[in-house]
């Protein structure tokens, strides 16, 4: 478990790390460390250098803007999950954060590493999905605000842009009564998510009207259940409606298999896992 | 200090392994070491072709470069070191590194050292090698047949040996009143030992010695087997293994890596350091399990067990490793009759050569594999003749007044009580109660499972004459020296290699009792050739009931000296000396006394010795028991099945273990915990999986699934003591009942949450789509 000779370079501003990774396509950026390093230990990966960016402080922190959250792409796991703001207004968010890994991990690991990284199993693409995030990313060029909405692309595959950096990520707080959830089946080898549903409703009058339903681990990439939300925009909430439209949780995904679960299963954990977090919020 | 022994004292080489200051052999530094690397084949079976080794030889730090070739006539061949009799056992070639041929992923092709782990990794990337890719062929029953790819040329359909035992005929099954017949596949498994396996090989020029750290249960049958394949005299050959960190049977077998590690240190003249990364260890290690076996169980209608008979076919992986034979041979089929008093049983076993890692013992070895097979049956039995399957195994137990009892096999269980084990069991679990709530919430959709398991256990390996009958190629008995100093400290030498099983607590425990000192006045010293006689190891739970044994003789002959020697200082004769509590004094007189220490010091001194008594104070002892000792206990688990999902969770656990007399009860329950634990690993989650090719798909912990902390409600704890005779301190086994027990327990608790849907069997690990999928079947079929 060595990796591959690298070179290692600390920068303390996004603009050097812009220039380093300019200078060289074979350089990655190290935030936590902890999907890049086993990645290079087994081989996988063989980058040329490291540009570590976790001395960067302007790209820690939690903040409130107007009817948003905003975390730095370099807050870790933890500070995610115990930060008031978050757990306030994200709850979701702050649940599935204090899921991910150990305590280590959670120390290390950094909520816009995670995000950047798009392993199809992580816990923190549904919540992102759930919250409407967008992310910033900063290129040579300038910065651009991508929706979550189309980040995902495929394992380990986003739309950022080539050689662009993620600074931020900003999530919509959910309209005032909204509650929401994050209801995980981890893989007991992994503990990553065989499916993670992030599920936000907000009820007026006993109706609808907002709903976001976020779904990771199932397939090639996290995905928003748009025919569970469909089903129950505007409707009345009641047990036999979050049942019917649990139905469709498995509907707008590519959903994959693998040794621990089949494909069949993984359908089935959607529907049963997407049934069980709207529950918990009627 | 009377009274040590049963003292829940605290393990006293946790302090130095929590802290980080223990010596494990990854943190021996020796000046001017280089570090080797072990270039593993990539494919299951192929041809090696060519071999081109000049780059990574010209690599900046490399300092030598081997392949199989060149080690040919240099080092020789591993051996097996358990032959069962009568079994045609093929012992194939088995080179250190592979010559013309690889057998599975993981074979080691090449060695290179360098001067630091880093260049020899990158130096493994730039050796060259020419595979002609085999078929290969992974599973031992397609293995078997004709026209499988051919592992070894001497081992015609791939089976390596094929061992037949028992009493069981067919016309007992004939004339049953009731036959149960099943498959069952035991999966494989991957032992998983906190510290991968590492070498540190030191040769000295000055004297021609070598010093070998390795990671391993047993550092005396690795000097005795190294010495052969270095062509290099034992007394030449020292082997240490102080600190191991958990072997659970993996540490047992001398591998290649550590033979090419000694070689290359001769060879070069260098210290030469290898450690086994993760990745490694689940390719390299040996693994454990991995049988398909066929059971019948017959009797009749009112619950009387009569007879069993197995079929199993054991995966051996691409060669025999060191103890690899007798594990699904001895050490299980001479037990599946269990605890049970049925008369007739048969065993027929197949050990078969595939292109995986080598099998062989992993905690429990072959008893875990049997006890499962019965459990499993038992509670088919009880179903099928509609008996609850508790009383159907009251019914059969052996009763107290049946001991010694000789099963049909021929083993002598020693002694037991086997029904107050689990009396005490189903009490705790408060059984009654648990189906009256089974059957309520049945109503409500919701499915809880009780499973019970009533096991016996060989452990004690054991005494060396059947050591010798049964084709293991060793002894098993054991060695202990007490040495006493001047000042009335002492140091314990064990050939008992403990690795995580707290010998240096107990057998310090054994020692203050008898002499009456503190504990902290002893050390005990371990897994170090050169300064141990003679020892076997740490295995098959037989550390304390052997290396105990002969502990407390050695310690009883240090008594005896010294009461000649304090009979002399006191004036009275020596029959009228009696010890107590450290202190010799004269019957009737108590005032004419002596401590421990005085008469040590006197021993040393020697002005003043009773005539033909020689100076100093030690005792040896080389014990070798007089049988086997039989562990036995109840294990409940009560679990419940998630109807949506098919996870399935542990609410409750009840261990009751009769391992003899407990020695120490915090590391007793320790033991069964860990036990515990792995057992119920196998239950649910872990199991080790090949594709057609030949690759392990199960190769990282991101998808070998180890249990978890938190996947385990309290476990609760409880032991008998049943004596044993076999052993001066009436002790048993304790380090793998949990291993044992709780497989079926766990298993048979699922499979009756699940009685409603009319599940009989569901693979091993019973993971969650496995068993939703048997639910839906179920559903289904009505």
């Amino acid at each position: 478990m060595i990796p591959n000779a690298f070179a290692f370079e600390r920068v303390n501003t996004v603009e050097a790390a812009l220039d380093r990774l300019g200078a060289d396509g074979e350089a990655k950026l190290l935030a936590g460390g902890h999907s890049l390093l086993p990645l290079m230990k087994m081989r996988l990966s063989s980058p040329s250098k490291l540009i570590d960016i976790s001395g960067i402080d302007a790209l820690r922190g939690v903040r409130r803007e107007e009817g948003r959250i905003i975390i730095g792409a370099l807050t870790p796991h933890r500070e995610v999950a115990v930060h008031p703001l978050v757990q306030a207004h994200l709850p979701a968010l702050a649940q599935a954060a204090a899921q991910i890994g150990d305590l280590q991990v959670r120390n290390r690991g950094t909520l816009g590493g995670n995000l950047a990284h798009a392993d199809p199993s992580s816990d923190l693409p549904a919540v992102a999905l759930a919250y409407d995030a967008e992310l910033t990313v900063v290129t040579a060029e300038g910065s651009e605000l991508l929706p979550v909405d189309g980040f995902f692309l495929a394992p380990l595959t986003t739309a950022m842009p080539e050689g662009g950096i993620l600074t931020q990520v900003s999530f919509v707080i959910p309209p005032e009564g909204a509650h929401s959830v994050y209801e995980k089946y981890s893989h007991p080898a992994s503990g990553y998510a065989v499916v993670g549903v992030a599920a936000v409703v907000a009820l007026t009058s006993g109706r609808v009207s907002h709903i976001r339903v976020g779904i990771t681990g199932a397939g090639d990439a996290a995905y928003r259940a748009t025919a569970v939300e469909e089903a129950l925009l505007d409707q009345v909430w009641s047990r036999e409606r979050v049942q019917a439209a649990s139905r469709h949780a498995d509907e707008n995904g590519g959903i994959g298999e693998d040794l621990f679960a089949s494909e069949a299963y993984r359908r089935h954990l959607c529907q049963v896992y997407t049934r069980r977090a709207l529950e918990r919020l009627g | 200090m009377v009274g040590v022994i049963g003292q829940a004292i605290k393990r006293r080489e946790d302090p130095r392994l929590i802290t980080g200051q223990g010596q494990f052999t990854d943190d021996i530094q020796l000046p001017g070491m280089v570090y080797a690397a072990i270039l593993r084949s990539p494919h299951a079976h192929a041809r090696v072709a060519h071999i081109n080794v000049e780059e990574a030889r010209s690599h900046p730090g490399v300092v030598a470069v081997y392949t199989g070739k060149d080690l040919e006539g240099k080092l020789g061949l591993l051996p097996t070191a358990w032959l069962p009799p009568n079994s045609d056992i093929k012992t194939t070639a088995h080179p250190a590194l592979a010559v013309d041929r690889v057998r599975y992923v993981g074979d080691g092709v090449a060695l290179v050292v360098a001067k630091d782990r880093y260049i020899a990794r990158d130096a493994l990337d730039l050796i060259h090698v020419t595979y002609e890719v085999l078929p290969a062929v992974v599973n031992q029953e397609r293995a078997m047949e004709p026209g499988a790819p051919l592992l070894h040329e001497d081992a015609p359909d791939n089976v390596a040996f094929h061992w037949q035992v028992g009493n069981a005929t067919d016309e007992v099954f004939a004339r049953a009143e009731v036959v149960v017949r099943h498959h069952i596949h035991q999966q494989r498994l991957i032992p998983n030992p906190m510290e991968p396996r590492a070498a540190v090989a030191q040769f000295h020029p000055s004297n021609g010695d070598l010093t070998l750290w390795c990671t391993s249960q047993n550092p005396h049958i690795h000097r005795f087997i190294l010495s052969g394949l270095l062509g290099m005299p034992e007394h030449k050959l020292r082997v240490v293994a102080t600190d191991v960190g958990g072997g659970f049977g993996s540490k047992i077998a001398v591998y290649a890596d550590e033979a090419l590690v000694a070689y290359a240190a001769r060879d070069l003249k260098r210290p030469v350091k290898w450690s086994e990364d993760r990745r490694e260890n689940f390719l390299a290690t040996t693994h454990g399990r991995d049988h398909y076996q066929f059971i019948e169980l017959a009797g009749k209608r009112d619950g009387t067990l009569e007879a069993i008979r197995v079929r199993a076919v054991a995966n051996m992986g691409a060669y025999l490793s060191t103890a690899a034979p007798g594990v699904p041979t001895i050490l299980f089929g001479l037990i599946v009759s269990g605890p049970y008093t049925i008369p007739y049983a048969g065993v027929d076993v197949y050990g078969v050569f595939t292109n995986t890692t080598p099998t062989d013992a992993y905690r429990g070895a072959g008893r875990p594999e049997a006890t499962y097979l019965l459990e499993r049956m038992v509670d088919l039995f009880a179903r099928e003749i509609g008996m609850d399957p508790v009383e159907l195994r009251r019914k059969n137990l052996i009763s107290q007044d049946q001991f010694p009892y000789h099963n049909p096999m021929g083993l002598e269980y020693d002694s037991g009580n086997y029904t107050r084990a689990l009396d005490l069991a189903l009490d705790k679990a408060d059984y009654a109660a648990f189906r009256t709530r089974q059957q309520e919430l049945r109503a409500h959709g919701r499915y809880v499972g009780i499973g019970v398991t009533t096991y016996v256990e060989i452990c004690g390996l054991g005494p060396s004459q059947i050591a010798g009958a049964v084709g293991f190629q060793g002894g098993l008995w054991e060695s202990a020296m007490v040495r006493v100093h001047p000042t009335g400290k002492v140091t314990v030498f064990t050939g008992t290699s403990p690795h995580g099983q707290g010998e240096e607590t107990t057998f310090a425990q054994i020692v203050a009792d008898k002499l009456g000192i503190p504990v902290e006045d002893i050390e005990v010293v371990h897994g170090d050739t050169a300064r141990i006689a003679m020892g076997w190891g740490t295995y098959g739970s037989r550390s304390t009931p052997v290396g105990g044994g002969a502990l407390t003789i050695a310690t009883d002959r240090v008594i005896e000296k010294a009461k000649k020697i304090a009979a002399h200082i006191l004036e009275v004769g020596e029959e009228d000396v009696e010890f107590n509590e450290g202190s010799f004094q004269a019957k009737g007189d108590p005032k004419r006394r002596a401590s421990f220490q005085e008469v040590t010091l006197q021993a040393y001194l020697a002005w003043n010795l009773p005539q033909g008594v020689e100076p100093a104070l030690e005792g040896t002892a080389f014990y070798d028991p007089a049988n086997f000792v039989y562990s036995f206990g109840t294990h409940v688990a009560m679990v419940e099945v998630d109807a949506d999902t098919g996870e399935v969770k542990l609410d409750r656990y009840i261990a009751v273990d009769d391992p003899g007399r407990v020695l120490n009860p915090m590391i007793a329950e320790g033991q069964v915990h860990g036990g515990i634990v792995q057992g119920v690993g196998q239950a649910l989650w872990e199991g080790a999986v090949y594709d057609n090719q030949g690759q392990l798909v199960t190769g990282t912990f991101m998808d070998y699934a180890m249990p978890k902390a938190h996947f385990f409600p309290e476990i609760e704890t409880r032991f008998t003591e049943t004596p044993s005779p076999h052993n001066p301190l009436g002790v048993k086994g304790i380090g793998e009942t949990g291993t044992i027990a709780s497989t079926p327990t766990v298993v048979n608790a699922v499979l009756d949450a699940l009685q409603p849907f009319g599940v009989k069997e569901i693979e091993m690990p019973l993971l969650p789509e496995r068993v939703w999928r048997a639910m839906q079947n179920g559903r289904e079929n009505g």
